[in-house]
């Protein structure tokens, strides 16, 4: 449920309501589809037919409009399926965002496997990766309807290229606040869970204290800029520098900003996420992925159980 | 019709002056036909088209001019140091490792680029996007121009932009297109024809004749957006 609004909704509904607010709130915002979520956005296309975009199945021109939206002084939301966002439009991305220094919040759903059976084409693992090699781009992975509606009302309020990435899977519970914070004590190493990726580590955690072994487990949403401070404070009060980072994209996406954040400090990190060792070529659904990759609660309480047995 | 600098002419600039101060940029002669190939285009927008002021860089009303055929900018420095945007000085050490200018421009380091360009199939969509960014708030005095190359359109992105365009009306967008032949295979039907089918109101014209392109930019064209095709002489590189 979500206290905030009311009636369970899930993050792409949150999504829908929170920029209709913006649009009826804010004259700068704009929003841009690419065929893409319209039946959601029916009266706001009538009603701001200059600020609501539909551009058809075109998403270099979706990123491109954004830009030239921005250019004007606007602030766009540009929103598709994760792939089609981020992976067929990169050099847009690159080049009429970021490089013309033009703003734009990038809001995708899809994520790495949110529909299974749509297969390869229609996953994005890779996305934060990709968005990783770009300056500045700031990336949030929410982890609940709230948290979402949240993180975009920030961002509409702010300059520069920002990407939310919206899934299908969420955590029982929103979590307020910024940066990596704690959610459960622990002596025994930290699991840094990224955004709906907490339940299954909260899961994982509580199978692992009743083997004794007690872990600290934090939360972030945020991922770039990445809190390295924040990191560092949580981990002051850890036992042992044994940091596992659990992202719901690619294994390791954020293993480099964890290095820069501990330079000079002696750990160990666990990177896991979507495997990187072959396409699974899988449908059914998406705990099977979640099994697949090692990210349901009894896979994550293997993995953390060995690395801290090392 | 930019506001001169007066510290650097009284007088309008001419075509002359402008092929002058390209000679004061080397190194790039690789593009050197992308570059004089828009010469007269630039030319006639900055001297009697564009209503935009090297003083007042930022006025939310000006006209928008993009360059999305980026590369061998020589002209189109020239053009805006010759109206006051940039000084002539700075010409000579382009690309140099203190220079602003770099051989693709950004509008981040140089005054009065409107976008950053160089890899090519960018312009048209930004265009799109600007022309609709002014619409929404209301300013329908200021004109959106971009200026691509017939090879350039190429990339398909391009036509992403051509297809929306006059489906959303966008009349205040000109895409002028210079064309020195360069693209591989051609256009079945010519460039202009390819506009026209999208819905643009499609003129071709002489690249060379100042008062042909001036008839062409200021044509009306209510409701839809305009394509200039300007015929330059074909650009031998086979």
């Amino acid at each position: 449920m979500s206290a905030a609004l009311d009636v369970p909704v899930d993050m792409r509904t949150a999504f829908v309501r929170t920029v209709a607010e913006l649009l009826d709130e804010d004259q700068s915002v704009a929003l841009v589809l690419a065929d893409m979520s319209t039946d959601h956005f029916r009266r706001e296309l009538r009603r701001y037919p200059d600020r609501v975009l539909n551009v058809g199945i075109r998403e270099q021109l979706l990123i491109s409009v954004a830009g030239g939206l921005a250019l004007t002084g606007l602030r766009p939301i540009a929103h598709t399926y994760a792939p089609f966002l981020v992976e067929r439009p990169f050099e847009q991305i690159k080049l009429d965002l970021v490089h013309q220094d033009a703003g734009a919040i990038l809001v995708s759903v899809g994520a790495s496997y949110d529909w299974p059976g749509g297969g390869r084409t229609h996953q994005s693992p890779g996305d934060v990766a990709l968005l990783d090699t770009l300056p500045g781009v700031r990336v949030h992975v929410p982890g609940h309807p709230d948290d979402a509606a949240r993180l975009l009302r920030a961002e509409a309020g702010r300059d520069g290229v920002a990407y939310l990435r919206l899934s299908a899977a969420a955590n029982a519970q929103p979590q307020p606040g910024s940066g990596l914070r704690l959610v459960r004590p622990g002596r025994r190493g930290l699991v840094v869970a990224v955004g709906p990726m907490l339940d299954p580590v909260l899961a994982a955690a509580k199978a692992l204290s009743c083997e004794g072994i007690h872990v600290a487990v934090a939360y972030l949403d945020t991922v770039r800029p990445f809190d390295g401070a924040g990191l560092r404070a949580v981990l002051a009060d850890v036992a042992t520098p044994e940091v596992v980072l659990v992202e719901p994209y690619l294994a390791g996406t954020s293993s480099h900003a964890v290095s820069e954040a501990l330079t000079g400090r002696a750990h160990r990190l666990l990177s896991l996420g979507v495997r990187r060792n072959g396409e699974l070529r899988v449908y059914g659904d998406a705990a099977d992925h979640d099994r697949a990759h090692g990210l349901d609660p009894a896979s994550l309480a293997v993995e953390v159980l060995a690395f801290l047995a090392c | 019709m930019t506001a001169l600098s007066q510290e650097w002419t009284a007088e309008a600039p001419t075509v002359e002056l402008i092929r002058s101060l390209m000679t004061r940029m080397t190194g790039d002669e690789k593009h050197g036909a992308a570059a004089t190939s828009t010469l007269d285009l630039l030319h006639v927008l900055y001297q009697r088209v564009l209503r935009v002021d090297p003083g007042r860089l930022d006025d939310p009303d000006r006209d928008r001019f993009l360059l999305s055929k980026g590369h061998g900018p020589m002209a189109y420095y020239a053009v805006l140091a010759a109206h006051g945007f940039l000084d002539p000085d700075e010409l000579a050490d382009w690309s140099g490792r203190g220079s602003r200018l770099g051989m693709h421009p950004d509008r981040v380091l140089v005054p009065g680029v409107e976008v950053s360009s160089g890899s090519l199939g960018h312009g048209l969509g930004l265009a799109v996007g600007t022309a609709l960014g002014l619409r929404a708030q209301g300013r329908l005095a200021p004109r959106v121009f971009v200026l691509v190359g017939d090879a350039e359109l190429d990339e398909g992105s391009n036509h992403e932009a051509i297809a929306v365009a006059a489906r959303m009306r966008l009349a205040a967008l000109t895409a002028v297109v210079v064309d020195n032949n360069s693209a591989s295979h051609g256009w079945p039907g010519g460039i202009a024809e390819r506009f026209a089918r999208e819905g643009w109101a499609a003129r071709t014209v002489d690249g060379r004749d100042h008062d042909q392109i001036f008839a062409a930019l200021t044509a009306a064209h209510p409701d839809q957006p305009s394509a200039v095709v300007a015929r330059v002489e074909r650009k031998d590189w086979r």
